[in-house]
């Protein structure tokens, strides 16, 4: 008898039933109690020298850590411990335990396990080889790798197909832990897949298909033993296995699809299993694409598919045709209607799959259509798709330069239809694509401009905190083209109604911004005005630059003395408080406004009193600012920064290890002195001489310590003379070169659709011009060519070994070979029977055998890494 | 790696099952199954409820769901039995309706073991469920071969 606490506890022990049982009759939110309590309990329990005391306990606490997330790090011994007694079911616990809770890469305890776990696998009992086997591939490491390979190794033949099986299955990790495993092992691996059980067959083409995921050019030379497999195999599990394993050869071996394409259409057409069926049309159009009837096939199988009530079936089909789609456009057409219904499926996953293939249709023949079609199912679809949609959409439409978008003055409304959208949280997308078309193509402009004042003017979208960007987008629209403007006036107001006071500061910035702008310009008309009536004298240089006259001169006949007074007080009164707001840009810009105004009232009142010289002057101003305004903002390259020389002498790359105590002393002066890039223009043309005096107050200080800073940092500053010359070296925002190719594009374009039936008469107009700067901007990503890892060490070990094999079958069974040629070119016509099967059989028995025989002389690497790539691995005669 | 996890559980989110091919700690775990729960509920549980409200046929209700949610990188392929929830994690690779009919082949087995199937079965026996899928991959089609070397073993109690 043991001693009494034991005996005890093994007594009245708490079995995992009662465990389990108690925790579902606790009162919810109390589990958590009673779990640390069980753990209790099993602290005491666990350290018990009876075995069914303890495994009792291991097990209740493995039940606690898998689903009750209980740590059990700390039992990671008693595993160990329990691992060693003799009765299977204690093993199963223990050994359970460890797989559950060791981590391979941390648990130290794992090395004491190598003993038990090599006694187990050569153990007499199956069950037990199995139970180490499964618990080896759970926990496996380097050094666990390492050491069990021999066993494994051995174990790789045996003569029991249920322990066979699981050390197949387990050699995956002992490769990927231990590379040099697969010099030993890899031979009887492949021996495997010659064999009968389906077990067996299924954990090897499974293990090959994990393998050929990684690097599949090394597999290449097993192809002859997976065609086999392929035509001959009746188990749907396998083939699927094995038809991927071929969806990653195919590629690599044009010999190889031809080859594979007809059993694979045999398959497709033959099996009544749904899962066969699809991995065959993954297959063929994944990897077979160019053979045109083995698609067609394919194609059709999908529609079947689609065809279906069950839903996953559907998906599936979806998913098919959007891999056709990249390289067989005309199997989605033909699917079209299937697409559309698709889309108002109960099933968001069905949903999302059509809508992407939706969007793959879109061309500019058709976006307008599409695009209706898509907002009216955003309209009625939840929140969450309906965004979806929306996104997708503005991807599309945006793509590669607006590439499908013929006419703009339609997608300018669309945009503001969708940000009206009530769900829609697109507003950046949509906010960034108004500026960009702005920038971008001139012709949108006019109408940029009306659907920009739609949207300002409208009081009720201030509410929206979603849209301010898309106000923010259409403000600095408004301002920017305000000369395509019917009516400054209305503008000025709308942008500074009082309702922006619900804006974020950043965006009111952009509106306070604006109205300087529009203020600007209209100051420009009236003075152009009084001087036309004044002295009658035309002043060429205050005349519009890209001046649309029309407008120009419809605003100018309702434009008085009067009215433009009223403008100014308007907008004085307005920023008036924003003066001293506490928000710095809207601050900033509001004081730059009424620095403006204080010129204006120079010009206006002065000219007619005492002060004629200060009117003179301050309308010189004026027209600088103007000018400084009128000119064109063009789109700027991404690449843009990289063109700027680096100046001499500036090391980018030194240590910045110092920057934290430079910053921490002059970090007060950082914040206020900075300003947004469009301020910049207006800054160096003098507004710093008109602002008010408290702003240049701040502005010398500022300089000061800025000058300061330089003075004791120059190091991280560019030279000053530097800056002018770089500043030139920007290019240019409109390259005429492209234009001229991309109206050439266009023409093109024309021509071609002259040739095809004219469904929208707008078609016969021009398309707008679109800017794109020369140097693919956008390009960046594709133009990052992916890393292909050189052949990872599994792989290079394999291609050792079975180029090693190719190498001795050619040279030592040449003659066998050519013997055997004749005979095998008369099997091929009567098909793949069986004689063909037991001769090859026969002959890689024979390869293997003389491997083996070979291996320990081949140990050392002869075959060096390097010279691996270049080899095209050979492939059996089969294929010739 | 074929499959990565496979996971059960019931209509009220609780985990019944958890099994890892590849070792993920408590928190990762934890976080894993919860983004899971919730993910389902947005798209598949939701809707059934909400059809069961709508005094619609139940059978047959949640069927109109497609069985495949993409998760993070890699896809889950579930199926629902009674009150059960069967998940699987597996790579982009794998064959959706593979899986499946090997979670109906996980199901059936566990039919056949346990007479009728139910949540606590499966709960008590833990270590029993475990002899399909080793590294991440099926290693066993057939249930009597599954199911024999169990049967061995509750005999050996």
């Amino acid at each position: 008898m043991a001693v009494v606490p034991s005996l005890m506890d093994s007594l009245f022990q708490r079995s995992i039933d009662d465990v389990i049982k108690g925790l579902r009759l606790c009162p919810p939110g109390t589990e958590s109690i009673f779990i640390s309590k069980s753990l209790d309990e099993i602290r005491r329990e666990i350290k018990s020298t009876d075995p069914q005391t303890k495994a009792t306990a291991l097990h209740k606490l493995t039940y606690l850590h898998s689903l009750h997330s209980a740590d059990m790090s700390w039992a990671a011994f008693h595993s160990v411990e329990l691992s060693s007694s003799s009765a299977h079911s204690y093993k199963r616990v223990a050994f359970l335990s460890a797989s559950l809770s060791f981590n391979p890469s941390t648990t130290q305890v794992i090395l004491l396990l190598t003993h038990q776990l090599r006694k187990d696998l050569s153990s007499a009992n199956p069950h037990d080889v199995g139970l180490a086997l499964s618990t080896l591939s759970a926990i496996c490491n380097p050094d666990l790798a390492r050491d069990l390979t021999p066993d494994v190794f051995a174990l790789l033949a045996s003569g029991k197909p249920f322990v066979r099986k699981k050390a197949i299955a387990a050699v995956l990790r002992v490769f990927e832990q231990c590379p040099d495993a697969v010099r030993v092992c890899f031979k009887r691996v492949v021996e495997n897949l010659e064999s009968d059980d389906i077990g067996t067959l299924s954990a090897v083409v499974g293990l090959f298909c994990e393998l050929t995921e990684k690097e599949p050019r090394s597999y290449l030379p097993l192809a002859p033993e997976f065609y086999k497999i392929l035509v001959d195999c009746r188990n749907n599990w396998v083939l699927i296995k094995v038809i991927k394993i071929f969806a990653k050869l195919a590629p690599l071996e044009p010999r190889l699809g031809k080859r594979v394409v007809e059993p694979i259409c045999d398959h497709m057409a033959r099996t009544g299993a749904k899962s066969l069926a699809f991995e065959c049309v993954r297959m063929i159009v994944t990897s077979l694409s160019e053979y045109d009837s083995a698609v067609k096939l394919a194609v059709a199988k999908l529609r079947e598919f689609l065809l279906e009530d069950d839903p996953n079936l559907k998906y599936l089909g979806l998913q098919g045709l959007t891999i056709v789609s990249k390289t067989n456009m005309w199997a989605v057409l033909e699917n079209k209607e299937l697409v559309v219904k698709a889309l108002s499926d109960v099933d968001v996953n069905i949903k999302v799959e059509a809508l992407r293939l939706v969007m793959c249709m879109v061309s500019e023949d058709n976006v307008m259509e599409i695009s209706r079609i898509l907002i009216s199912q955003a309209l009625k679809s939840d929140p969450e798709f309906c965004n979806e949609i929306l996104g997708h959409i503005l991807l599309t439409c945006s793509r590669n330069f607006y590439e499908v978008v013929f006419d703009f003055d339609w997608y300018v409304s669309f945009l503001g239809e969708v940000a009206r959208i009530p769900h829609c949280q697109k507003g950046k997308e949509i906010e960034n694509q108004l500026v960009d078309i702005g920038m971008r193509v001139k012709d949108a402009r006019v109408q940029l401009v009306h659907i920009a004042r739609e949207l300002v003017i409208d009081p009720a979208l201030l509410g929206n905190p979603f849209i301010h960007g898309v106000l923010g987008a259409a403000a600095w629209v408004s301002g920017e083209y305000i000369e395509l403007s019917r009516n400054p006036f209305e503008i000025t107001e709308a942008l500074l109604q009082p309702r922006t006071s619900l804006l974020t500061p950043s965006v009111r910035a952009v509106y306070i911004q604006s109205a300087f702008k529009v203020l600007t310009f209209c100051l420009s008309l009236y003075l152009k005005l009084s001087v036309d009536t004044v002295a009658s004298q035309p002043l060429s240089d205050t005349e519009l630059d890209n001046g649309n006259v029309v407008v120009a001169s419809s605003s100018k006949h309702r434009f008085t003395k009067e009215s433009f007074v009223n403008l100014v007080n308007l907008v004085e009164t307005n920023l008036g408080p924003l003066a001293g707001s506490n928000e710095v840009e809207v601050r900033e810009r509001a004081n730059n406004v009424l620095g403006l105004i204080k010129l204006i009232k120079l010009i206006v009142f002065g000219s007619e009193g005492d002060n004629v010289k200060g009117g003179v002057e301050a309308s010189e101003m004026v027209k600088l600012i103007f000018d400084a305004f009128s000119e064109d903002l063009g789109p700027v390259s991404v690449n843009a920064q990289e063109r700027v020389p680096i100046p001499d002498g500036l090391v980018l790359k030194e240590n910045l290890g110092d920057l934290d105590d430079i910053c921490g002393d002059t970090e007060f002066s950082l914040p206020s002195s900075f300003s947004i890039v469009k301020l910049q223009k207006m800054d160096a043309t003098g507004t710093s001489d008109c602002t008010s005096k408290e702003e240049s107050e701040t502005l010398t200080e500022s300089t000061s310590l800025l000058a300061e800073h330089r003075k004791r940092h120059g190091l991280y500053y560019l030279s000053s003379e530097n800056a002018g010359t770089v500043s030139n070296d920007y290019p240019p925002a409109i390259e005429p070169k492209d234009k001229d190719a991309d109206e050439a594009e266009d023409l093109a374009r024309l021509t071609e659709e002259s040739l095809v039936i004219k469904k929208k008469p707008n078609q016969a107009r021009i398309r707008p011009v679109v800017v794109k700067l020369d140097d693919g901007e956008g390009f960046n990503v594709s133009a990052k060519k992916r890393e292909v890892k050189g052949g990872d060490l599994i792989s290079g070990a394999v291609q050792e070994v079975l180029l090693g094999n190719e190498a001795t079958a050619t040279s030592s069974s040449s003659r066998k070979r050519e013997s055997s040629k004749k005979s095998r070119e008369r099997n091929k016509q009567q098909g793949h029977g069986k004689e063909r099967k037991s001769q090859s059989t026969g002959k890689d028995k024979e390869h293997d055998g003389q491997g083996q025989r070979e291996k320990p002389k081949r140990k050392s690497r002869q075959r060096g890494d390097g010279a691996l790539p270049a080899q095209s691995p050979v492939i059996p005669d089969f294929l010739l | 790696m074929g499959i990565r996890f496979v996971v059960m559980v019931n209509k009220q989110g609780q985990t019944h099952l958890a099994q890892y091919y590849e070792y993920l700690n408590l928190d990762e775990r934890r976080a894993l199954e919860a983004e899971i729960v919730r993910k389902f509920t947005d798209c598949g549980l939701a809707p059934w409820i909400w059809l069961m409200v709508g005094g619609l046929a139940v059978n047959n209700a949640f069927f109109w769901m497609c069985s495949f949610v993409e998760h993070r990188n890699n896809k889950v392929v579930y199926r629902r039995y009674a009150s059960l929830f069967f998940l699987v994690g597996v790579d982009n690779e794998e064959n959706e309706l593979g899986i499946l009919e090997f979670i109906h082949l996980l199901v059936e087995t566990m039919d056949r073991h346990f007479g009728n199937v139910c949540e606590l079965d499966i709960m008590f026996h833990l270590e029993k469920a475990q002899e399909m899928v080793m590294s991440g991959c099926v290693v066993e089609t057939s249930k009597a071969n599954i199911l024999s070397p169990i049967q061995l073993m509750e005999k050996a109690l």
